[in-house]
């Protein structure tokens, strides 16, 4: 029983299942799906927040989502936590790996190039994220399983995206 | 305008935010143990050379989607779903696609990502992703009445949009998800 948790990784199925039973819970004890991406951007307001004050907390994007700790957030935090927890119960928790073995493949060991080619993708990232009104678990996951059209829309136009890009870089640039 | 919901002095109620951390314990925990907090084994999803990614998914939304039918069907639940459009689920989704890519990690994936201690997440892609949800926030204005709006269909639900009882669209989508997993292992990924 114990090994169970000490394994480094589960059956990709035993994990999905896993994850659609937390999503009825967390339908049925919060009353919310679960979703990430809201919080990276109320907490960049929160940041800006602390620069510029009024000037962040007035913005019509920030009054909409609204510039609070909040269950969402939590979650979070806890996905930090729990992956934390399974990384050092199985001794796979990682450190100073700042470059993917794929992207080392491809592109050589510089953290500098990795870590810029990161930002950049972030910036991409967190940006489409907002503009499709979810990411990949709140419409990837827990859109898509409650059939809402915007959230299969968006799944299949993340993994177009995504596939398209991926080849670009692997097969073309490198 | 100001609505006054909470009687002043009243502590406001803290639970949410524990259950909210607690679920997120939970997902972390089941990230790491699909691999999924690694980027070799998301891009290798997007070269289509590793599909434990699409496993994940497609088992979770079938598993998720016929409990939580059946708990709307006892009346127990309520769906809580997000509006769109084309404009924002094709271009902005096309959008999220390719930062996904290139960062090779979403938002989820991320925050497991820095919990497995690769610092490439902590350290480039964190700070990415917050300024580009900052660049969305200033944006938005000349964005929201605009493209965000372009062939808007609102929240609606593909058994409401075909006008039919639920179960005629969960049936046959968790028959066809179960299929193209049969199909993925047989294909020998």
């Amino acid at each position: 029983m114990i090994t169970v948790f000490t394994d480094v990784s589960w059956s990709p199925y035993a994990v999905g299942i896993g994850i659609g039973v937390l999503s009825w819970l967390s339908f049925l004890i919060s009353g919310k799906p679960i979703a990430t991406s809201t919080s990276f951007a109320q907490t960049g307001g929160m940041i800006e927040r602390i620069f510029t004050g009024e000037k962040a907390s007035k913005r019509p994007y920030y009054q909409k989502i609204k510039l609070n700790v909040n269950w969402q957030m939590m979650l979070v935090v806890g996905v930090v936590i729990g992956s934390f927890l399974s990384a050092m119960l199985s001794g796979d928790f990682k450190t100073g790996i700042w470059v993917p073995s794929l992207w080392a493949g491809a592109f050589g060991d510089s953290a500098l190039l990795r870590v810029i080619v990161a930002i950049f993708g972030g910036i991409i990232l967190g940006f489409g994220a907002r503009f499709a009104g979810g990411c990949t678990s709140g419409h990837g996951i827990s859109g898509t399983l409650q059939l809402a059209v915007s959230s299969w829309i968006s799944a299949v136009f993340f993994f177009i995206g995504g596939i398209l890009t991926a080849h670009l870089i692997f097969y073309v640039i490198a | 305008m100001e609505t006054k919901t909470q009687t002043p002095g009243v502590v406001k109620d803290k639970r949410p935010l524990f259950y909210g951390l607690g679920f997120g314990i939970l997902f972390g925990f089941l990230l790491h143990k699909g691999g999924v907090t690694k980027y070799d084994v998301i891009v290798g999803q997007l070269l289509l050379n590793d599909f434990t990614v699409l496993k994940i998914m497609l088992s979770a939304v079938v598993t998720g989607m016929i409990g939580i039918y059946f708990m709307k069907s006892l009346g127990w639940i309520k769906l809580s779903l997000k509006g769109g459009s084309v404009g924002m689920n094709v271009l902005g989704a096309l959008i999220f696609g390719v930062g996904f890519a290139v960062l090779g990690y979403c938002p989820g994936t991320i925050a497991g990502a820095i919990g497995n201690g690769y610092l490439d997440a902590i350290v480039g892609g964190l700070i990415g992703i917050l300024l580009g949800t900052w660049i969305f926030a200033v944006m938005y204005p000349k964005l929201k009445d605009g493209i965000l709006k372009m062939g808007d269909y609102g929240d609606i639900t593909f058994p409401r949009l075909f006008k039919v009882n639920d179960w005629v669209v969960v049936v046959p989508v968790a028959a066809m998800i179960i299929l193209l997993l049969l199909w993925i292992e047989r294909s020998g990924f």
